[in-house]
């Protein structure tokens, strides 16, 4: 009840369509206009990278010369210039990085408070429930919170370009292990000129003691974003991780095409949620965030990697996180919730690719469509002929909010096993007007009522995130369907 | 796609084209030229195509066809089996053509049109101008394309407004190739047209010996308001055939459409249907069920397009594979922008009885009005070990019982059959199909 009432209020505090579409204006060092190979060695160069990661990139460039953007999602957008646009932007302060807190530009620090993320009250104020924090900025980044509390566990949580520096060894066995640098025609254009992004080790048998997490944030104009992820949960251990992204309101489309790469050895869990909340461009569909991005993790044996994901933002999500299950009883989870509204076109899913025995997936998409939005869940769950045992289960419910939007369901399941069991579920309707009357019956007024039964529908995915971000989430819901009723 | 070109489907078109029945008709020759104009350009389909994603014809590519002559070949002595509905109409097909010796058609009654394709061309040039090629647009279909580029045979019932067939119209196909080396191809066309609330009963037997022939047929049905068809398939081509049926229905307002196809034969068979529901409170009820062992490729593809308001469709599929057969199930919903009220619900469930069997199953909603109630369900696994265990307990070996649990399973399809007659037969030739295999 306590949630519900949050849920109503959140909804009348937000007068903001899109709060956190402001610009902070701190002096930026870029790489040229366009995408060459200079660009990319420029990139490399500037993070002072190792001669075999120059080498990976540039594959993966030459490789992405050959590839032609995917059509087959259902969505459509004018073609992307890739010549017209930055592929590295940082704060300029960036050229003597700043030993602690104290001497990150302040302007920075202003942003992620306005975001909510105060990096300096996280890393004094020593609650009972901490989430470390690794903030990037556009390009790089800008601050990691709680280092010396992990390190004590053996933890690392760092940025990439530090793994790269630090761990070379992790870096270079893992990165590429799991989304290869040929993978698809985003992931390979990362692979070429990503920036920066998170790294995370886990050692064995350890229980991460919090909560990890990464705030994006495009800040500059006219730049692509290109973060890498990588995680890695040794055998036994645990880590639940956060991930979220705002952008600041702009006319123009930009490029954000991230690649996360999870990786879980024998006995470990990996729990994976984010708070997707791009500008998702304004009524008539002008501006926005093209979110393409390739998640995709692998389960070794006894292993679980689940995915949650709440998608709100962005004018364009492409995005399928996905689970490798090689490894004999391991488990691969996906929650998602997709709430598109305006102009947005949402084509997201996932894949269960089932290798080993006894492995067990299970999917819960609840997909959301209104104004003049379109939403598609597109999945695929396939077992193998060695998948002995297998079990997969998946629902997908769409709802419709006005008679404008589509909602589209393509799931592919596929069953080379005689002793797999594979079941899957969608179904898709409006609000009921029975649900709406009665609550308007009992004084609620429309909007709200509609946000406590979106809530309502969701729940079975709001229940998975981690509090932090439920309580995000929930408020989440309610904005984004602001103005789809009446 | 340059093997499809060559390899005889399209061979010397212009000149036997014009030996073909009705040649001459302005209309007809050029429907017939457009679709070898459009399949020259598109072949065969290939896995690339996502429409056939999962049913490769590469095979089919690569063989070497005969010509498509005027004459049908004389075949061996085709055993016709007797209509399933004692004493009723029947019209027998020998590799794609009528054959009047073999078929009963008796008179047709008052307001009944029943006749072969070769033969309306002359004696019904109208109907059939206002329906071939509109029913099934040729679009980017290239099977439907290389069908109407050879139209010459099949089967044409037009029932006037009011008229109710009592029996059911039996069309056999007898496909029987003796073309040497080459492999035989046949296109039949059929037309289907119900005025304001007709009422028919079609039902079809796909049968023959091992020849390695092709039949790619092309059903077009027009069910006018308030009419109703019900059309039956039973698919039972010799293992060596490749079998692809296209039927397209458009459904007036009120009228009501009840499909169902039990598969079983060919190496490689394909079934696909689209229906569009184009008048308010149309009804469409599209079933099936598909059986298949040895290597057999078994493909079903369904369309229900909800084009108008308050209407209902329902599909029930059931497939049961057996040692290294391969089931297909694509299956999509539309639900246009003004179709509000919509009502679609489709089930595919398959069954899974050897290690080398595989189910690909792809169900699809795409839906543009909100105010619907759409679902779709898809299942695959084993015989449940419960249910095993339960018949086994009280006695009863196990392969009799898996017998009874796979006859269960797949009349939870059979059993939307509703013509009682029909109904009963499919069942035996599933049940047959059953005990033929080594369970």
């Amino acid at each position: 009840m306590a949630i519900a009432q949050a849920t109503i209020d959140s909804v009348g505090e937000a007068t903001d369509k899109y709060k956190y579409g402001f610009v902070t204006e701190i002096e930026m060092d870029r790489a040229p206009r366009g995408l060459s190979e200079d660009t990319v060695r420029f990139i490399s160069a500037k993070k002072g990278e190792p001669e075999w990661l120059l080498e990976w990139r540039l594959k993966a460039y030459r490789h992405w010369l050959t590839m032609t953007e995917p059509t087959w999602a259902k969505v459509g957008y004018p073609p992307i210039d890739y010549q017209d646009s930055y592929y590295y932007s940082a704060p300029k302060s960036d050229a003597d990085r700043p030993k602690s807190l104290d001497e990150i530009d302040p302007k920075l620090l202003e942003t992620y408070e306005k975001l909510g993320i105060s990096l300096k009250e996280q890393e004094f104020l020593a609650g009972v429930r901490n989430v470390a924090i690794d903030a990037v900025f556009d390009s790089v980044s800008v601050a990691t919170t709680f280092k010396d509390r992990l390190e004590k566990d053996g933890i690392i949580f760092c940025s990439i370009s530090e793994a790269v520096k630090k761990h070379p060894e992790l870096v270079k066995k893992y990165i590429g292990s799991v989304v290869p640098y040929s993978d698809n025609f985003f992931a390979t254009l990362n692979s070429a000129v990503f920036t920066d992004g998170s790294f995370c080790y886990i050692p064995k048998g350890v229980r991460c003691p919090m909560e990890l997490s990464t705030y994006f944030r495009i800040n500059a104009s006219e730049t692509g974003q290109f973060e890498r992820t990588l995680i890695i949960a040794d055998e036994g251990s645990y880590v639940s991780y956060l991930e979220g992204c705002t952008a600041p309101q702009r006319d123009e489309n930009q490029l954000h095409a991230a690649v996360v790469e999870l990786i879980a050895l024998d006995d470990a869990e990996i729990k994976y949620s984010t708070v997707q909340n791009w500008y998702p461009g304004d009524e008539e569909g002008k501006g926005g965030i093209y979110n393409f991005v390739t998640k995709r993790g692998v389960c070794e044996k006894r292993a679980k990697i689940s995915w949650t994901q709440v998608e709100t933002g962005s004018a364009i999500t492409w995005k399928y996180p996905s689970c490798i299950l090689k490894g004999d009883d391991s488990v691969g989870e996906f929650f998602s919730i997709a709430i598109t509204n305006n102009r947005q076109q949402a084509d997201t899913g996932t894949k269960m690719l089932h290798i080993g025995k006894n492995t067990r997936s299970r999917i819960i998409a609840k997909g959301i469509s209104a104004g003049r939005s379109q939403s598609t869940y597109r999945g695929q769950v396939r077992i193998n002929a060695m998948a002995q045992g297998a079990r997969n289960y998946t629902q997908c419910d769409s709802l419709l909010i006005g008679d404008k939007c589509g909602a589209h369901t393509v799931p592919y399941i596929e069953s080379k096993n005689r002793s797999a069991r594979v079941e899957h579920e969608a179904t898709t309707s409006k609000v009921s007007d029975d649900q709406l009357f009665y609550c308007r019956q009992r004084g609620i007024p429309q909007e709200d009522a509609l946000t406590l039964i979106v809530n309502g529908f969701c729940r079975e995915v709001l229940q998975e995130l981690p509090m932090e971000f439920a309580v995000e989430a929930q408020k989440l819901v309610g904005i984004s369907l602001e103005g789809s009723v009446g | 796609m340059t093997t499809t070109r060559d390899n005889g489907l399209l061979a010397d078109h212009t000149n036997l084209a014009a030996a073909l029945p009705g040649a001459g008709a302005p209309w007809l020759d050029a429907l017939r030229a457009d679709g070898a104009k459009r399949f020259a350009g598109l072949g065969l389909p290939t896995r690339k195509d996502e429409a056939w994603k999962y049913t490769d014809l590469s095979a089919l590519a690569r063989s070497r066809f005969a010509p498509c002559c005027g004459a049908a070949p004389a075949p061996r002595s085709p055993e016709i089996p007797a209509p399933l509905v004692a004493d009723g109409p029947q019209a027998v097909f020998i590799n794609g053509r009528f054959d009047a010796e073999l078929s009963t058609l008796g008179g047709a009654p008052e307001g009944v049109t029943a006749l072969p394709l070769a033969q309306a061309m002359t004696q019904e040039p109208k109907l059939l101008e206002s329906y071939l090629g509109r029913v099934a647009e040729l679009g980017r279909k290239p099977l439907v394309a290389l069908n109407t580029a050879w139209l010459a045979d099949g089967f044409v019932l037009h029932l006037a407004g009011g008229v109710t067939l009592t029996r059911p119209i039996e069309l056999v196909f007898w496909g029987d190739a003796c073309a040497g080396d080459d492999r035989s191809a046949w296109h039949p066309r059929h037309l289907i047209v119900l005025d304001p609330s007709a009422r028919a009963t079609v039902v079809e037997r796909h049968i023959g010996r091992p020849g390695g022939h092709f039949a790619n047929s092309v059903t077009e049905i027009a069910v006018a308001a308030g009419a109703a068809l019900r059309h039956y398939r039973m698919q039972d081509e010799p293992g060596d055939a490749a079998h692809i049926a296209t039927t397209e229905v458009v459904l007036s307002a009120g009228a009501a459409y009840e499909g169902f196809v039990l598969s079983t034969g060919a190496a490689l068979a394909r079934n696909q249907i689209a229906v569009t529901l184009q008048g308010e409170g149309a009804t469409a009820s599209v079933n099936g069920a598909y059986m298949g062992r040895a290597s057999q490729i078994t493909d079903t593809t369904t369309l229900i397009d909800h084009a108008a308001p308050g209407c209902t469709s329902s599909q029930t599929y059931k497939g049961v594979l057996d040692e290294r057969s391969r089931g297909v199930f694509q299956g999509r919903i539309v639900v246009r922008k003004d179709a509000q009220k919509s009502d679609g619900h489709q089930s595919n469930r398959a069954i899974l009885l050897s290690d080398r069997a595989e189910i690909d199953a792809k169900p699809e909603l795409e839906i543009y009005a909100d105010d619907v109630k759409c679902g779709h369900g898809a299942t695959a696994g084993e015989l449940d070990d419960d249910a095993l265990f339960y018949l086994r307990a009280r006695g009863i070996p196990e392969h009799e019982a898996r017998g009874l649990l796979i006859d269960a399973f797949i009349d939870g399809a059979i059993g939307e059959i509703t013509h009682e007659t029909v109904r009963e037969a499919f069942r035996q030739r599933a049940e047959a199909w059953r005990q033929g295999g080594a369970a």
